[in-house]
């Protein structure tokens, strides 16, 4: 039976239902990338996903449309996803007692308070 | 410079074959959407399917300021005979190789029209030209990156993107068929010519194509598809307009 569909596009094809041509095979050819835009000149670039490409060049070029299309963008990046050394979960561990260490950042300073009601005054 | 009658009309029927490339092109590229080779490929064929849409609308605009009608109404209710695009972009999509070689002879031709048209005396021609800039860059660095790509594949990969330039390119020749307002729209400055068009395309498409290990075509020895401009199709054409303004036609008063 050839398959029969709402879209003119796929009744045009006359494919058969039967048919075995449609089975995808794992491609070997092409690689995941991650993908990391940058909003502005000067801002960091945030990684906002990954995609198949079968090298670095056609990457970017599918990057463009398949993470840029809408939206501000000056510049992408992408990486190989084979090229990213992560940590391991199993040691995730080691950033136990990170959210602890607020004296480590200068939003806990005594002097604080003091620092944003000055920003208030200034800005009222 | 004064224009007159004669210039407009050489102007209209610039917007039009422009305007009618980008409608029937952008209609039969996305025809791919949702059967392209790979969904990032087919993410990307199809966005620049839906901007070539854009920039059909823009032209279309242009000469409704013109005194043409309402782009809905150009765009849907003309039959072939009224449609001045030129046969390459008519074809049916083919295999993906087919589609491929369309785009890149296309695009490339756009870019350079686009380009020229920046300077433009037509002051509505060269705002968009100007606008349309990046977005075009884009669809000819897209075509660019797979002839390459393509080339250096497989054996077959570059015996099959040889064999569809070879097939499009009498196709895409018909791009510069000529027509009757030429030495009017050099005169006022709106536009170089086909004829000047082409040798830079000749130049352009060949240069790309020798780098990648492609033969160019000789344009001498091939016959080129000539007639759409003129509203001569192939058996193509009309079958695309029905689907393309079914939708349209059910209620031509539709408010969307």
């Amino acid at each position: 039976m050839i398959i029969k569909s709402l879209d003119p596009r796929i009744t045009r094809a006359g494919i058969d239902d039967e048919s075995k041509d449609g089975i995808q095979q794992p491609m070997d050819q092409w690689h995941t990338y991650e993908v990391f835009q940058q909003k502005k000149r000067g801002t960091h670039h945030v990684h906002v996903g990954s995609l198949h490409a079968p090298d670095a060049e056609l990457a970017v070029l599918f990057a463009k449309e398949q993470y840029a299309r809408r939206g501000q963008c000056v510049n992408l990046w992408v990486v190989k996803t084979s090229d990213v050394f992560a940590t391991e979960y199993e040691d995730e561990d080691i950033f136990a007692t990170t959210p602890e260490k607020k004296y480590r950042e200068p939003e806990v300073y005594k002097v604080m308070d003091r620092i944003q009601a000055f920003k208030a005054k200034q800005n009222s | 410079m004064e224009l007159t009658e004669r210039h407009v009309e050489g102007l209209k029927e610039l917007l039009y074959k422009m305007a009618d490339d980008l409608l029937i092109l952008g209609h039969r590229n996305s025809e791919w959407t949702g059967l392209g080779p790979v969904l990032e490929e087919d993410i990307a064929f199809s966005s620049m399917a839906q901007d070539k849409l854009g920039q059909s609308l823009a032209l279309f605009e242009l000469l409704h300021e013109l005194g043409e009608n309402i782009p809905d109404i150009v765009a849907f209710t003309r039959n072939d005979k009224q449609f001045h695009n030129c046969h390459l972009v008519e074809m049916p999509i083919g295999e993906y190789d087919f589609s491929l070689a369309r785009h890149f002879f296309y695009d490339h031709a756009d870019a350079l029209r686009f380009a020229m048209l920046e300077n433009s005396s037509f002051e509505g021609l060269s705002m968009i030209s100007r606008k349309f800039k990046g977005e075009i860059k884009y669809h000819t660095m897209h075509a660019d990156v797979w002839m390459k790509q393509l080339s250096y594949g497989t054996e077959e990969s570059k015996a099959r993107m040889q064999s569809a330039i070879n097939e499009v390119f009498p196709l895409a020749l018909g791009i510069f068929e000529e027509g009757e307002f030429e030495a009017e729209l050099i005169e006022a400055g709106i536009f170089i010519g086909e004829a000047a068009l082409k040798a830079q395309w000749l130049e352009k498409v060949g240069a790309e194509l020798h780098k990648y290990g492609y033969t160019l075509p000789d344009p001498e020895a091939v016959i080129p598809a000539l007639g759409g401009r003129k509203g001569f199709h192939t058996e193509h054409l009309q079958p695309l307009l029905n689907e393309m303004s079914e939708v349209f036609q059910i209620d031509p008063g539709a408010d969307w």
